[in-house]
Parts: C-alpha cells; sequence; structure tokens
C-alpha cells in the first residue's frame, strides 16, 4: 500500500488482534472477479491495448499490475509490457515520516513515450499516490496518454484526481481503514475494513 | 548545615559580622574537629598561631563532623600571570585554591614573560602576597624561556625576595641530558629541586592523547608511555650520579611508577607527584573528542590509574598535585587537534583524593596530609607549610566535611576558566573553612572577600 | 536521534544494508535522461572542505543536486575558514544560513565528530573525512562496488593493503566490511600497522604474498611519500618491493579476485600502472558508485522527518 495516510499490516504483524477488528469487504473471489473485470474494462476503452503499458506501484500495485498483465494475456494472448514506478521520492508527505526505504522501478525495455500508461495501485484515496506517480512519469517520458486502475476507490480525496478503472467502489469514514491483502505478499487475498487504532498498526 | 555557627551573644553580633567579613582577627576556637580524620578536638588559634588555650573573645567555628587537615600545599598550579590573565590571574586562581582548602601553591614558571629572572618571580610572588588568599611561591624557569637552551639564572631566582626553590620548565621537558645533569648539578648549591616535565620529544612530536586502544581506533596520534618513562629513567640515574633532588612532575603510567619505586629502592634523592585527573580518568573519556579531557601527559588506561593508585598508596609517589592549567573557553570549545592541553583542578583534588584513596581504603585521612601538605611542603622547602596542628605552629588548616557531596558545576567554580573534567561528576566531601596563618580565607564553605 | 553519519561503528547491519540498497535504486536513475530526483526540493547541503579534494567535494555536490538540494560549498581556500575562523563561528555561520546537513572534510580526527556534538549547529553532520580517523561514505561505496562485483559480503575475504595506520579509509572499511560479514585481513609493515590492532575486528599481517592467494578482494592504500622521510619504510623502492601489487603479484590473486584503490593513486608506489588499468580493477566503478551511495546517504538522513539510519548515541563520551 502506498497511500500517505492508510496502514498496513506486516505479514510479520500479529495478525490475530488485528484482524478481529477488521471486516472482510472483498474475499479472495471477490478479488479474482474484480481484477478480471478491470482487465476487460482495459482491453476495451483501449480497443486492444496495443501499446499500452502496465505500471504498477509497489508493492502491492506491483503485484496487481502482474496479475491484470496476466488476466489480458490470457483473454486476448496479448503480452502488455509490465513495470514497476515507485514514488518514494516524489511524495509530498516526506517530511512527516521518518525517511522510507525506496522500492524498485522497472521500467519495461520499449519506455514509456507515446505509450499508454495504466498506472495500477491497490488502494486509492487522497490521491497524493498518484500525484506523485505522475511527477515520476514525467522525469521518466512523455507517454501518449496516462489512465489509473485501482482495486479499491475508498473516497476521500484531495487533489483533483480520479480512477478509469475500479475494482470496487468502498465509501468509508475518515477514521476507517482499509487493508488489501494479496497472495504475494500477505498469503491470501482480500480487501479488509478497519477502525484506526483498532488493533490495526 | 550549621557546622560553622558562633556562639556571640546577640549584642556583639554586629561586630562579629564586620570581623568575619574580613576574615577574623586571627583568635579562633574550632570546636570538635577530627584531626587528620581522628580524634576529636578543639584547636585554639591565637595570631595566626596554634595555641594550647582557648583566648577569651575568639570566634568560635563549630567544626562537629569535620575532619581538620594541614592547610594543603600543591606542588604544581598554573596562574597563567603574567601573560594569560584571560585564563587565570595570580588573584583569581589563589581564590580557586583558598576554595580547595590550600594555603600553598607553587606557581609554574611557564608564563609569559617565563618566569626565568629574579624580576618576574618576585612579580608573581608580590600578586600573591597582595591576593593574601595563600602563600604564592612561584617555581623559576630551569632554562632562559623554557627553550631547553641555556640554564636561566636559577641562583638569582634563589636569592630574590621569592626565595626559589623549585625549578622547572614544565609544559616543555629539559631533554637535553647534558643541560639536565648541569641544572641538577647547579640547584645544589642553594637546595634547590629540579621537577621535571618528563616526555620524550621526539617520541611525542603530534601527539594528541594516550597510545592505545583509544588513540588507535579515533585516528589521534598516541603518545606512547615509553616517551615519559625513557627520560624518568634517564633522569633517575642522574639524580643519582650528581647527588642532587630531582622531582618527576604529574607521572601518569604504571612504568613509570615502576621506575620511582626502583630509583627510591636504591636511595636516589627522587620525589614524585600524580594528578588528581591521573587518578580517576582514563583515555575513554576522549571517544568523545571532547577538549576538555585533553591533557599533557594524557589520560592513560585503567591500568596505569590503579598503578599510580598504589604507587600514591605505598608512598612511592610522594604528592598529589593539581597541575591546575585554566584556559579560556575558546582554546577548549574547538576541534581536539587545536585545544589547548590542561585541566582545573585546584578545587576539586581534594574530592578526588577522598574519592580515589579514602574511600577505597588506600589511604586515611593522615596519609592525605601527608600527600597533599606535608611531604609537597618538604619538597618545596616552604617553610609554616604541612606543619603538626600543634601549639606554635603557624595556624594553616583546611576543614573539611567528608560526609559532603557534590555536583561539579563549572559555573560555581573560582578559577577563571571553566575547563574542568569533572563537570557533573558527583564527588565526595566539601571544604568548609581555610585558614592561613590564623586568617580565614573560606568560611562556611565561601571564600572571604579580601 | 540518530541524524549524522559520522563513523561506520554507527552503522548496524540493517542500516548498511539499507543505505546500499537504496544507492542500488538510485544507481539506476543515473541511466535515465532526466537524472534528478525532488526529493530535496528545498533542504540546503553544506559542503564544507578544510582539506582539498575535489572528487570527494564534487561526488557529493552531484549527490545533493541530484536529489534537488540546494548546494553551498564552503572551502577553505577562500573563504573566511583560511583567515582564522574557528571551526565553531563558521558552524554557527552556517547555522544562521539554515543549513540542514553539513557534509565535513576536516584534517583533524574528530572534526566531525565535533561539528556534530559541541552543541553549535542543529543539522545532520556527515562525515567526508575527519584527519586519520574516518571516511564512512568511502567505505560505504568501496562495499557497494564489492556487492555488485561478489554478491552478498557474507564470509568475504577482504585484505587492505598500506598505510593502514594513517588511513581513514581503512578504519571505516575495516568497521563496515565486518559489520557486513566480511572477513578483513590488514596488511602493513610494522611501522605503518596501529598500534593495538589486535582488538579490531579484523586479522593483520606484515606479509603479503601468503595473504593474496585466500583474498576476494584486495584493496590498495594510498601510501603518502613524506611517510619515508618520518622513517616509517626506507625507501620506495623497499615498499614497493614488499607491499606493492604488481602484475606478478596480481596473478596470486584467485580468479575472481578484484582489486579496488580509494585514490589517488601512486602509480608504480602502493600499486603499478598494469594492475591499476586491468580488468579487475573497480577504481573507476568506485567513483561513480560514490554519488549513488552518497545520493543514499543524503536521502536517508534528511528525507524523512527523521533519518532512517545511525544507531549512535548523542549521549557523548561518559
Amino acid at each position: 500500500m502506498t497511500d500517505g495516510t492508510e496502514t498496513t499490516v506486516s505479514p510479520a504483524a500479529p495478525a490475530s488482534a488485528a484482524q478481529a477488528a477488521m471486516r472482510a469487504v472483498l474475499d479472495a473471489s471477490a478479488v479474482s472477479r474484480a481484477l478480471t473485470r478491470i482487465a476487460h474494462e482495459i482491453l476495451e476503452r483501449t480497443q486492444g491495448a496495443d501499446d499500452a503499458v502496465l505500471l504498477g506501484i509497489p508493492t502491492r500495485g506491483a503485484h496487481l499490475a502482474t496479475r491484470l498483465g496476466a488476466q489480458i494475456a490470457a483473454v486476448e494472448g496479448l503480452e502488455l509490457p509490465i513495470g514497476t514506478l515507485d514514488v518514494t521520492m516524489y511524495r509530498d508527505d516526506l517530511r512527516l515520516r521518518p525517511a522510507r526505504a525506496i522500492k524498485r522501478t522497472e521500467i519495461p525495455s520499449g519506455g514509456i513515450d507515446g505509450k499508454l500508461v495504466v498506472l495500477v495501485d491497490d488502494v486509492l484515496f487522497s490521491g497524493r499516490t498518484i500525484r506523485a506517480a505522475l511527477d515520476a512519469l514525467g522525469d521518466i517520458g512523455r507517454p501518449r496518454a496516462v489512465q489509473l486502475a485501482v482495486l479499491v476507490d475508498r473516497g476521500h480525496r484531495e487533489l483533483p484526481i480520479r480512477a478509469d478503472y475500479v475494482g470496487k467502489n468502498l465509501p468509508t469514514a475518515q477514521r476507517e481503514t482499509v487493508q488489501v491483502r494479496l497472495a504475494e505478499t500477505d498469503g491470501q487475498d482480500a480487501v479488509l475494513l478497519g477502525v484506526k487504532g483498532a488493533g490495526a498498526r | 548545615m550549621s557546622e560553622l555557627a558562633s556562639e556571640k551573644p546577640s549584642p556583639a553580633a554586629d561586630a562579629y559580622t564586620e570581623r568575619q567579613r574580613g576574615g577574623g582577627s586571627g583568635n579562633w576556637t574550632i570546636r570538635g574537629a577530627r584531626i587528620l580524620g581522628g580524634e576529636a578536638r578543639d584547636l585554639f588559634i591565637r595570631d595566626g598561631v596554634f595555641v594550647a588555650e582557648e583566648v577569651r573573645g575568639a570566634q568560635v567555628v563549630d567544626a562537629d563532623g569535620l575532619i581538620a587537615l594541614p592547610g594543603l600545599v600543591d606542588l604544581h598550579t598554573h596562574l597563567r600571570e603574567p601573560g594569560r590573565e584571560d585564563a587565570e590571574t595570580v588573584a583569581t586562581g589563589s581564590r580557586a585554591a583558598a576554595a580547595g582548602g590550600y594555603t600553598a601553591v607553587h606557581a609554574m614558571a611557564n608564563t609569559d614573560p617565563v618566569a626565568d629572572t629574579a624580576g618576574v618571580v618576585e612579580q608573581v610572588w608580590r600578586l600573591g602576597r597582595e591576593a593574601g588568599y595563600c602563600d604564592v611561591q612561584p617555581v623559576g624557569a630551569v632554562t632562559v624561556g623554557i627553550a631547553g637552551e641555556r640554564l636561566a639564572e636559577l641562583g638569582a631566582m634563589a636569592d630574590s625576595a621569592a626565595r626559589v626553590r623549585v625549578f622547572s620548565d614544565d609544559g616543555h621537558c629539559v631533554s637535553d641530558a647534558a643541560l639536565m645533569r648541569r641544572a641538577l648539578e647547579y640547584v645544589k648549591a642553594f637546595g634547590g629541586v629540579v621537577a621535571q616535565h618528563a616526555q620524550e620529544p621526539r617520541l611525542t612530536e603530534g601527539a594528541q592523547m594516550n597510545e592505545g586502544e583509544v588513540s588507535s581506533a579515533l585516528g589521534l596520534r598516541g603518545w606512547p608511555a615509553v616517551a615519559e618513562e625513557a627520560v624518568i629513567a634517564r633522569d633517575v640515574l642522574l639524580a643519582a650520579h650528581t647527588g642532587s633532588r630531582l622531582h618527576v612532575c604529574h607521572l601518569s603510567t604504571a612504568g613509570s611508577v615502576e621506575l620511582v619505586r626502583w630509583a627510591k629502592s636504591k636511595g636516589y634523592p627522587v620525589t614524585a607527584e600524580v594528578t588528581p585527573h591521573h587518578l580517576l580518568l582514563t583515555d575513554d573519556l576522549v571517544r568523545g573528542y571532547d577538549p576538555v579531557y585533553k591533557v599533557n601527559p594524557p589520560l592513560r588506561t585503567q591500568a596505569d590509574v590503579e598503578a599510580v593508585r598504589a604507587g600514591l598508596a605505598d608512598g612511592t609517589i610522594d604528592v598529589v598535585a593539581t597541575d591546575h592549567a585554566p584556559h579560556p573557553v575558546e582554546a577548549k570549545d574547538c576541534e581536539w587537534a587545536v585545544a589547548a592541553m590542561g585541566m582545573l583542578g585546584l578545587e576539586t583534588a581534594l574530592s578526588v583524593v577522598q574519592h580515589t584513596m579514602v574511600e577505597t581504603g588506600l589511604l586515611d585521612w593522615a596519609g592525605v596530609a601527608d600527600r597533599m601538605s606535608v611531604r609537597a611542603a618538604a619538597i618545596g622547602s616552604l617553610d609554616g607549610h604541612g606543619r603538626p596542628l600543634e601549639p606554635g605552629e603557624p595556624a594553616n588548616l583546611v576543614l573539611l566535611d567528608p560526609a559532603a557531596s557534590r555536583t561539579i558545576e563549572p559555573a560555581e567554580l573560582h578559577s577563571r576558566s571553566r575547563n574542568t573534567p569533572f563537570a557533573g561528576l558527583k564527588l565526595p566531601g566539601a571544604v568548609r573553612a581555610t585558614f592561613l596563618r590564623g586568617t580565614a580565607t573560606v568560611l562556611e564553605g565561601k571564600v572571604i572577600d579580601r | 536521534m540518530k541524524r549524522h553519519l559520522l563513523s561506520t561503528a554507527d552503522l548496524s547491519a540493517d542500516d548498511a544494508t539499507l543505505i546500499l540498497d537504496t544507492a542500488a535504486e538510485l544507481a539506476r536513475i543515473a541511466d535515465r535522461p532526466i537524472k534528478k530526483l525532488p526529493t530535496l526540493r528545498g533542504r540546503t547541503v553544506v559542503n564544507l572542505f578544510y582539506e582539498d579534494s575535489t572528487r570527494t567535494r564534487i561526488s557529493f555536490e552531484t549527490a545533493a543536486k541530484r536529489l534537488s538540494a540546494d548546494v553551498i560549498n564552503f572551502s577553505a581556500k577562500g573563504s573566511s575558514v583560511s583567515k582564522g575562523e574557528s571551526l565553531k563561528d563558521t558552524a554557527l555561520t552556517l547555522e544562521a544560513m539554515g543549513a540542514d546537513a553539513v557534509v565535513v572534510r576536516h584534517w583533524a580526527s574528530g572534526g566531525a565528530y565535533r561539528l556534530a556534538h559541541a552543541g553549535w549547529i542543529r543539522s545532520a553532520v556527515v562525515n567526508a573525512g575527519d584527519g586519520t580517523h574516518e571516511h564512512p561514505t568511502q567505505a560505504l561505496l568501496d562495499a557497494y562496488t564489492l556487492r555488485s562485483r561478489l554478491g552478498s559480503l557474507e564470509g568475504r575475504r577482504i585484505g587492505i593493503v598500506g598505510d593502514v595506520l594513517h588511513s581513514r579509509v581503512a578504519r571505516s572499511n575495516v568497521r563496515l566490511l565486518s559489520t557486513l560479514g566480511a572477513e578483513v585481513t590488514l596488511v602493513a609493515p610494522p611501522t605503518l600497522m596501529p598500534f593495538a590492532v589486535e582488538g579490531w575486528p579484523c586479522s593483520s599481517s606484515y606479509d603479503l604474498d601468503p595473504v593474496l592467494p585466500k583474498l576476494d578482494a584486495v584493496m590498495m592504500l594510498r601510501v603518502q611519500r613524506e611517510r619515508m622521510d618520518q622513517a616509517f619504510f626506507p625507501t620506495e623502492r623497499e615498499y614497493s618491493r614488499r607491499y606493492g601489487l604488481h602484475a606478478q603479484r596480481m596473478a596470486a590473486l584467485p580468479e575472481h579476485a578484484v582489486v579496488m584503490h580509494p585514490g589517488p593513486m601512486n602509480r608504480g608506489l602502493e600499486i603499478s600502472a598494469e594492475v591499476a588499468d586491468s580488468t579487475r580493477s573497480t577504481i573507476t566503478e568506485q567513483v561513480a558508485n560514490g554519488v549513488s551511495v552518497r545520493m543514499a546517504v543524503l536521502y536517508l538522513l534528511l528525507g524523512g522527518s527523521e533519518p532512517a539510519i545511525g544507531t549512535e548515541n548523542e549521549g557523548g563520551a561518559k
């Protein structure tokens, strides 16, 4: 998860107490269905997506991008270029928190100039992560267009940013937390809703 | 604590206060002081001299629980005047001395101008008398300008009003063996002693701290123990050869203690001193690169600390001398490499000795009196100091409260400078009163303005 | 609070690994057309150099600029420093100028430590070499270079050869490489071996030849010619013969072993031209890696509300 004000339970953290306080709003099959739908929408809205590049925002966005790529390949037999885009160094809230380890940025060999870049993230919240991602993209190249795919849109935007593809619109209160759990990082797929401070780290 | 309460009836209170301010007329009754830490008894002073009978109308000092020692004598003090009055003056330094329980200090010669003529030593001596806090006995330089080349006019200094008996180039070593031999021989004519700062110059070029594990880790050039020991070894042999008195300044290593012990076992005319900081502190403190711990000779290792304590306890080391070395703030508030060497010592020496020697059982209070007063006065040929607290003797004494403890605050020191390595340390003991020939220089723990 | 990089002894294995990993990510940015990141925009980094070291200063300057920090170069030449201004007064000036970080090169051991701890300034202090004490970013870039050539440093054998006594690079490397699990052997003539080296986390030898065949990397230290006048060794020829790395000696190294030098080199004294220019030599790589490593250090110290590296306590010496 990369959005500034949300929390993540690491796999190592004691899960029981945290999970007791958190409610699953999407289970594994619902996550899977949402991704399949997004994959189809990308194909539809980009008319075959032949110049699309999927860039996931680490950590979970990167895994989602890989999965979307696989889904698209399964549907259309089309191997889209997939990469990762770390936005840490472009964040506007760096001074609010301790310096963080930076993650991998891996731009596919074809680059992004003139391409349709689909940014992929797990949760869309304030929109600040995506703002940072757009700045980072600008330093790497000049895409034809940029679109945004997210698994969950929980609202509370602080910037004029919207997603093109949404797995699930999830109305939340500010004091609630949304956690996306993926098999790659957390052992299983789920989207959990909880209350800030109620066990979540 | 009301250890220095007066028994004066109220009508005379004003007069009493008046005399108190001036440090008293010289007639005192000191009630119940433990003499050298032993039995408590009363001491009577008339006109600056101990007497057998209480003097009528004498001021009374309640010394219940206090220990009386002869006024302390420092063989090694830097008063900085003339030349560096921004660091210390004879007046401020001798106030600090009184506060520390001293009634006499030997003012080192490395002033500017150097105390290498009768004129300069007499000036320092006179400034000390004018200040009146303790006897300031000048040390004369061995060589002109402490440059280590030509003998200074030692005889003229000895014959001057200052009556110089201790000669030292302290800060520099008289490294030329032939010159050292001549100096030792020459001072025999007037019963002088050469106090050597033992430091082989070539082995210590650019040296910044003790050579050891710490210097190696910190990348600071080391100051090997052998640089001190090699000079001491040579000098004790020269003392034996010339039959003249050698005093080893601020020895700091286990090897130096061994050499002096050997020399004494041979009957050579050798004495030695150790500083309070070498009794307590080690080179580990340098790890923070704080120049307050920069000193010459450098702080050594724990093994050296234990060796100098043992040497002081068994008498191999004759005296504790402070090497009180005031420096202005800017000389210490800087990089280690450019900082001046030296530490304050006068106002903390007795506490450090209590902490390191008395509380460890290595010395009793009679031993402290011996090492901090009696032997120092003898080495310096200083009349009237280091004497027993007996009728007929000059009333030089210090009253200390061994049960007190204090945290050293640089801002509270009487020295003009603040470079104490003991800042923030909690040390035992406190000087409650100091008397110089019957005149109180310190009362109720406070220096009396003169 | 952990906010300075003064010694590699202050770095845990996790800290060091975080710096090296971050540097590896940042190195990739050097290949992009736009090499600049906005991360330290509005922050001021002062390069305070009391010793000439163009290469180190340029490396730090480049690193800071790539992170969009404002850079002020304050060098001993042509400034008030050369007019006898004390380190303290210079520090107070920098504090007044609002420096967020001071990168300091100082001729005195402990210069950086004093600047960080004497209470003169609040900014982060990065030691860019202090006397004969430490040069932590040099050691980090050496470790980075070794890692990129050899993989993990765990159990790797690294020789450091030459004037260890006066070398801040050696001190920093011994501490860092041993923290990262490498086995370090120091090789020097007895006169240039530090006192009490037995207490260091490494082994030592007066002989180079028996050590070479076991090494994964050998780091040659610069030998200053004036050491000869101070009788640390008799002649350059004798030094070179006993401790210099030439082609014949290099052949004794295992196939995969690399040759390092922090620079600047004395070709023909501690290292022959043939060795310096061989494919085993990492010397130019070391320079390039310097920028990434220094970017990582500046980012991790300044990039957040509090630094992410360093375990140094502020308690001072007592």
